[in-house]
C-alpha cells in the first residue's frame, strides 16, 4: 500500500502550531504556560524553518503587544496562552480591536479560577473571551472540538483577522490541546489564505478608519509609504483623537459594533447533527462536544429524537441558528466545563421560549457520554 | 547655533496647538527629537514612533509620522514587535518615566537586554503629570507629589544605571536646558546599532514643581543647567563634588554587540541550514 504523506499524528496544540504556518503566521511572540506550551515550543523550531519569526517576551502582556506591533508592519501575528495569561491580555486585546489590528489569541483553556488546575480542561474562559476587556466591545471567538479542527479553525482564525481587521480568538482547551489524533493534512492549494486588504488611494488621501455600516477600512503596513498614526483613544476616520466629539465617538465605537454583527453570517459556523426532527437539542463546544455527539447517538439508539448543536463559533454567538428551533424542541440540553457560561447566553437568545438545562462540571474532570444522556432522558420524560 | 542653522521641523508636525501646560518641557524634547530626524535625513515613512500614555505619550498625536499610541507601559513591547515585524524602520518610542520605569519596567530591562535596535527617548519629569502629578519611581526620596504628602519614602531609579545593568548598548542623558546636544544624542541612538535610551531630564512646573516650591519654569531649567555636569568634566571630578549632579552625554556605548533583529535573523539561517541537511 502506498504511503500517505498527508497523514499525521498530531496533538491539538501541533495542529495549532502547523495550522498557523498553514495560514501564513510570520510573527508569533509567545510565554510559556501549561497547557498551550508546545504551541511556542513547536514554532519556535517550525518558524525559522520557514524563514519567519518566533520570539518569546518577558511575560503574556508584552507577547500581545509585539504580536499587536508586528501586524502594524503587515505581520500575520500570533499568540497562545492558557487562562492566567490570557487574563494578562485583555487591556492589549482592546486596543486591537480598537485600533483595528489583526491578530490571533489562542487559549487553551484550563480550570480556573486563578491557577486552578493548570493541566486540566475547562472552558471558564468563554465569557472572558467576551468580556473580559473593558468597554463595549465585537469579538470573534472559535472553539474547535479534534485535532484537525484545531488546524482548520487556527487558518480560519488568521483569514477572519484579516479580513475583519480585529484580533480573534481561538478557544481550545487542555483536552483539545493535549490529545493525540490522526489528521490528513491538506494540501496547500486546497487551503483558502484571506490577505487584508490594502489601501488604493494614494498615501496622502488614506485614512485608516475610513468606513461605513459593515465595511472594512483598508489596512497600510508600516513602511509601505503611507503614513498614519492611531491611538487607543477613541479616534475618528484620520486615527486621531476624537474625544471631545460625541457624535463622532458614538459613530466610531457602533461601527466596531458593526463591522462584525453586519458580517456575521460569513464568521458564524455551527456544526448541526440530526437537528431536522429532534426533540432535544445538545448545545455543546469543544472537548465537551465529543461527549455530546456519542451521547446523540445514544439517546438515538434508544429512539430519543436528540440531535446536535455544535457551536464552532461561540462569539459572535450563532443566536439566528439556534432560534429556529425553539418551536421543534422540548428542551436544550447544554453541557459544559463551566457553571453556564454558554447557558446563560442561550437563556439571552431564547427569551423563556423553551426550556434549557445545563450539565456543568469544574472538578477538572470531563463531562461524559452518560451524564448528557442521563440528562436527554431526563427531559423526555419530562 | 544661529537661527538658521536649526533644520526645518515643520513637515513632521501637525495637529497643533498641543495640550501641554505653559512651561512644560515636553515640546522642547520632541523638538530635539525631531531634528534628530532631520539631521539623519531619514526618509519619513520610514521612521515609527510607538508613545506612551501619559503627558509625553501624547507626543505622537502632533506627528506627521507612523505611529500608535498603544496602552500604558506597553511602548517598547509593541515597539520590538515593529521592528521584529519591519527590520527596515527606524523605530523610536516617546515616553515618560512613570510609563517607562513603573508599569513598564519589566519591558524597559528586557528590551535592553535584547539590544533590540530601538531609540528610547525617555522624558524624565520625575512624576505622573497628566494624572495630577503622583510621584514615580524616579521621585526622589523626600519629595513631595499628590500621593507623597508628607515626602516619598519610597527610594528611585536611576534610569542610565538601570539600563546599562540590563544590557542597553547606547545610553544618554541631557536636559531640556540642553536641547542642541539632546537632538545630538537622539541622533547618535538612532545611529547606533542596538537599543538606545536617551534620558530626556525635563519639568512639571505645574505640579512637580509647584508642590516642591521649584520655582516656574525659568527656575527649573536654571537648576537643570546648574545640575548637569557633561560626563568629560566629571571625569576629572571627585565623587564629593558629583553628589547631587546630572551626568550628561554619551554615558555608555558599547559597540559591536548582536542587534536582536540580526539575532533572530541568525536564526532562521541556522534552522534553515539544518533543515536542508
Amino acid at each position: 500500500m502506498k504511503r500517505n504523506d498527508s497523514i499525521r499524528v498530531w496533538t491539538g496544540n501541533d495542529a495549532c502550531a502547523e495550522g498557523a504556518i498553514a495560514a501564513g503566521v510570520n510573527f508569533f511572540a509567545g510565554y510559556p504556560i501549561t497547557p498551550a506550551s508546545e504551541i511556542s515550543e513547536v514554532l519556535a523550531r517550525r518558524l525559522p524553518e520557514e524563514g519567519r519569526t518566533f520570539v518569546q517576551m518577558e511575560d503574556e502582556i508584552a507577547s500581545l503587544s509585539s504580536v499587536v506591533g508586528a501586524s502594524f508592519t503587515g505581520m500575520k501575528a500570533m499568540t497562545a496562552t492558557s487562562g492566567p495569561g490570557f487574563s494578562l491580555m485583555q487591556e492589549n486585546l482592546g486596543f486591537a480591536i480598537e485600533a483595528e489590528i489583526p491578530c490571533v489569541i489562542v487559549d487553551v483553556q484550563r480550570v480556573g479560577p486563578a491557577s486552578g488546575v493548570a493541566t486540566h480542561p475547562s472552558q471558564g474562559d468563554i465569557m472572558q473571551a467576551r468580556w473580559g476587556t473593558h468597554g463595549d466591545h465585537p469579538i470573534i471567538a472559535l472553539a474547535p472540538y479534534s485535532v484537525r479542527e484545531t488546524y482548520d479553525l487556527t487558518i480560519r482564525a488568521v483569514n477572519l483577522a484579516e479580513k475583519y481587521r480585529s484580533p480573534v480568538l481561538l478557544l481550545s482547551d487542555a483536552v483539545i490541546g493535549h490529545m493525540s489524533e490522526n489528521m490528513v493534512v491538506p494540501a496547500s492549494d486546497e487551503i483558502e489564505i484571506i490577505n487584508r486588504t490594502k489601501p488604493k488611494v494614494s498615501p496622502e488621501e488614506y485614512k485608516p478608519y475610513l468606513a461605513v455600516g459593515g465595511e472594512v477600512p483598508p489596512m497600510a503596513s508600516y513602511g509601505d509609504g503611507y503614513i498614519w498614526h492611531t491611538t487607543g483613544i477613541i479616534h475618528d476616520e484620520t486615527g486621531f483623537p476624537c474625544t471631545s466629539n460625541p457624535n463622532m465617538i458614538d459613530f466610531q465605537v457602533r461601527r466596531l459594533h458593526d463591522k462584525i454583527a453586519f458580517n456575521r453570517d460569513d464568521i458564524v459556523t455551527v456544526d448541526m447533527r440530526q437537528m431536522d426532527d429532534a426533540e432535544i437539542a445538545v448545545v455543546a463546544m469543544g472537548s465537551v462536544a465529543r461527549s455530546a455527539v456519542k451521547a446523540v447517538k445514544m439517546a438515538r439508539d434508544r429512539g430519543i429524537k436528540a440531535g446536535l448543536i455544535r457551536l464552532v463559533t461561540i462569539w459572535p454567538f450563532p443566536d439566528e441558528e439556534i432560534i429556529q428551533y425553539t418551536s421543534q424542541l422540548k428542551a436544550f440540553v447544554v453541557p459544559e466545563l463551566n457553571l453556564g457560561q454558554i447557558q446563560g447566553q442561550l437563556r439571552q437568545t431564547v427569551e423563556g421560549r423553551t426550556k434549557i438545562v445545563g450539565v456543568n462540571r469544574i472538578d477538572s474532570k470531563l463531562i461524559t457520554p452518560e451524564q448528557i444522556l442521563e440528562s436527554i432522558q431526563n427531559e423526555v420524560k419530562a | 547655533m544661529s537661527a538658521a542653522k536649526i533644520p526645518d521641523i515643520s513637515k513632521y508636525l501637525t495637529r497643533l496647538p498641543h495640550i501641554w501646560c505653559s512651561g512644560c518641557g515636553n515640546g522642547i524634547v520632541v523638538g530635539a527629537m525631531l531634528r534628530s530626524l532631520e539631521k539623519l535625513n531619514l526618509e519619513q515613512s520610514q521612521v515609527a514612533v510607538v508613545s506612551g500614555i501619559g503627558c509625553s505619550g501624547r507626543a505622537g498625536t502632533y506627528l506627521n509620522l507612523c505611529g500608535f499610541q498603544p496602552t500604558h507601559g506597553r511602548a517598547l513591547a509593541f515597539a520590538t514587535g515593529v521592528k521584529l515585524g519591519n527590520p527596515k524602520l527606524h523605530v523610536i518610542v516617546l515616553a515618560g518615566d512613570g510609563d517607562t520605569l513603573s508599569i513598564g519596567g519589566n519591558h524597559f530591562i528586557h528590551a535592553c537586554r535584547r539590544n533590540i535596535d530601538v531609540t528610547l527617548v525617555l522624558f524624565n519629569n520625575s512624576s505622573y503629570g497628566m494624572t495630577g502629578g503622583q510621584h514615580a519611581p524616579t521621585t526622589p526620596e523626600g519629595y513631595k507629589t499628590t500621593t507623597t504628602p508628607y515626602g516619598n519614602i519610597d527610594g528611585n531609579f536611576d534610569a542610565v544605571d538601570l539600563a546599562k545593568s540590563s544590557g542597553a548598548t547606547y545610553i544618554a542623558r541631557s536636559t531640556i536646558y540642553h536641547a542642541s546636544q539632546l537632538s545630538d544624542l537622539i541622533a547618535k541612538g538612532i545611529s547606533h546599532k542596538g537599543f538606545s535610551v536617551i534620558e530626556a531630564m525635563t519639568i512639571c512646573p505645574t505640579q512637580y514643581g509647584r508642590m516642591n516650591k521649584l520655582g516656574g519654569a525659568v527656575e527649573m531649567m536654571e537648576t537643570l543647567r546648574k545640575d548637569a555636569v557633561s560626563a568629560k568634566k566629571a571625569a576629572g571630578m571627585d565623587t564629593d563634588a558629583l553628589k547631587e549632579k546630572l551626568l550628561t552625554g554619551e554615558l555608555y556605548v558599547k559597540e559591536g554587540a548582536t542587534e536582536y533583529t540580526e539575532a533572530v535573523q541568525n536564526v532562521i539561517a541556522k534552522a534553515q541550514k539544518r533543515r536542508a541537511q
